[in-house]
């Protein structure tokens, strides 16, 4: 039931990723409206799968209306993505919510949380489990999972969320935000946490950030869109080494680069 | 140190519980012993307390503590059986929410006990009408903080499992339901306190034969004051007793409540 869908395709259809080219997120004429508001109009937009992309713009752009209509969570008024010539419907896609706290489920224990998407999907309880053990051995989870979430730190409660939207072998993972609501601190370690899930995973992340450093460290690609109606202002290449340590984010090819998404974001913001 | 200082604060705060009993029964007996209250209508709270105990020995008290609890019990019953699914249905669709939400804030507007002739014209004068009185008037109760509970769930959760590929019929058993259980505990200690209500008002004036408002109206007949304030007083332990009940249940169900 879970396996992956593309995995079973036919002899007559050659997947474009065994042929060496890069797989593509398509968006194609994107509309949304609110309230007569245009948000997006004709929107058109490629992204490379496999690649960490962080979006980043104007407050109130839509750029969680951008991420909430391409992962199937919101209607969009028109228009299409494909991931690598697949619906939305047929791929593989987990969300990670800003609010963490309205996101996880306070009446499941934190594991019957990471649990939960698996049953949905209907795998068996024994496989279930290995999964899970799995990805926890993986990632040597240190957190009490059998507590409930409304007893765990804001950050073991993302922890628990990021779990969570991982135990499916996501092929695209969705992050809205997600460590806005957490001290400084705990801010710093997830972007570390979630840099080493990439590493391993290699799975595609599409992350909204508000803070451009998080977003430049973060991604392979930054996507930078304009005020509204929002088009993309740029895509900006992040050619630097992964792991982001603190020697890469406070290199010079860092900051120029940070200087230059500012530079564009100015120029948006101020509607030049 | 520790032992001794938490046991001097569970001592002031049972001296603080038991402050307004004691305060109670002081008013009343001085109310009685100076002759304010005329002492044909307050007899003497050591009297009353006596005759009570005596009562409660004899258990002529409890049958009918019992019947009354037992038409509480039943109303209740009837009124979350068909209450819980109506208002799931109802605030599941908000557009029939409101198409119906006039009638619904109608009835809960009228009181109750003005519907005791047509129940009884449809149920005759024993029990049943008694009973569909009180499940009719908890019923309208639970079905409005149901489907309020159900209108106003949070999205985000329901986002998520939604997210997951859950089927709306499986986001609706196992988030939106959980979402709700709040109000729906809202609705049931406001429910069973109506009921009580009802069923206490109808022992009175509807032909019963036993039951707390039975008591206290035959007391008062049969001028029996001692027994009369003792019947009220445990129609109060009733109300009282049973909405403290919920409130452990609720507690241990909703752990997850305002955390
Ligand atoms: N469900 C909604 N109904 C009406 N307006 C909305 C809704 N969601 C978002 N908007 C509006 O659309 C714009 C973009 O919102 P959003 O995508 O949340 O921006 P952001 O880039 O800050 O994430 C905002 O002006 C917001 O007020
Ligand atoms: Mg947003």
């Amino acid at each position: 039931m879970h396996a992956p869908r593309q995995g079973v395709a036919g002899a007559d259809v050659v997947s474009p990723r065994s042929s060496g080219r890069t797989r593509l997120i398509t968006i194609r004429g994107l509309d949304k409206t609110f309230g007569g508001s245009t948000i997006y109009k004709d929107f058109s937009l490629d992204l490379p799968q496999g690649r960490f992309i962080s979006i980043f713009g104007p407050n109130g752009c839509g750029k969680s209306t951008l991420i909430n209509m391409i992962s199937g969570l919101a209607p969009m008024d028109a228009g299409e993505v494909l991931y690598d010539g697949q619906t939305i419907q047929e791929t593989r896609i987990s969300y990670v919510f800003q609010n963490y706290r309205e996101a996880l489920f306070p009446w499941l224990r934190a594991i019957d949380n990471i649990h939960y998407p698996l049953k949905v999907m209907g795998v068996p309880a024994a496989e279930r489990r290995a999964r899970v053990d799995n990805l926890l051995a993986e990632f040597e989870v240190k957190i009490d999972l059998n507590a409930y979430p409304y007893t765990l730190s804001g950050g073991q409660q993302q922890t628990v969320s990021i779990l969570r939207a991982l135990v499916t072998s996501p092929e695209v993972l969705f992050l809205d935000e997600p460590f806005s609501a957490l001290d400084y601190e705990m801010t710093l370690f997830m972007r570390e946490q979630l840099q080493k899930i990439f590493m391993k995973t290699r799975t595609t992340m599409l992350l909204v950030s508000h803070d451009l450093e998080e977003a430049i460290q973060l991604a392979d690609k930054v996507l930078l869109l304009t005020r509204r109606p929002t088009r993309v202002a740029e895509i900006v290449d992040v050619d630097l080494a992964w792991p982001r340590t603190a020697a890469v984010t406070t290199s010079e090819r860092f900051t120029g680069l940070k200087r230059h998404c500012l530079d564009v974001f100015w120029r948006q913001v101020k509607g030049e | 140190m520790m032992s001794q200082s938490l046991s001097r604060d569970t001592a002031a705060r049972t001296l603080q519980y038991a402050a307004g009993p004691v305060l109670l029964v002081a008013a009343w007996w001085v109310a009685y012993a100076t002759g304010a209250v005329n002492s044909d209508l307050l007899p003497s709270p050591f009297l009353t307390i006596a005759d009570t105990v005596k009562n409660i020995q004899s258990g002529r008290l409890g049958v009918d503590f019992g019947a009354t609890l037992m038409r509480v019990g039943y109303s209740i019953l009837i009124a979350v059986a068909a209450g819980v699914p109506a208002g799931i249905a109802l605030g599941a669709n908000a557009s029939v929410y409101r198409s119906v939400e006039f009638l619904i804030d109608f009835f809960r507007s009228t009181p109750a006990t003005a519907l005791f002739p047509l129940f009884l014209l449809l149920f005759g004068l024993g029990d049943p009408a008694k009973i569909a009185v009180a499940a009719f008037a908890a019923w309208l109760v639970l079905v409005f903080n149901v489907a309020y509970g159900v209108l106003n769930a949070r999205q985000t959760r329901i986002l998520a499992a939604r997210s997951m590929g859950a089927s709306s019929l499986r986001v609706f058993r196992d988030v939106t339901f959980f979402e709700t259980l709040p109000q729906t505990f809202v609705g049931l200690r406001t429910a069973v306190s109506i009921a009580l209500v009802v069923i206490i008002v109808a022992e009175m004036f509807i032909g019963a034969s036993d039951g707390l408002g039975h008591r206290i109206i035959d007391a008062q007949i049969s001028y029996n004051l001692t027994d009369m304030y003792g019947s009220i007083v445990a129609t109060g332990v009733m109300g009282y007793g049973l909405n403290l009940l919920l409130l452990l249940v609720e507690k241990s169900v909703i752990h997850w409540s305002g955390r």
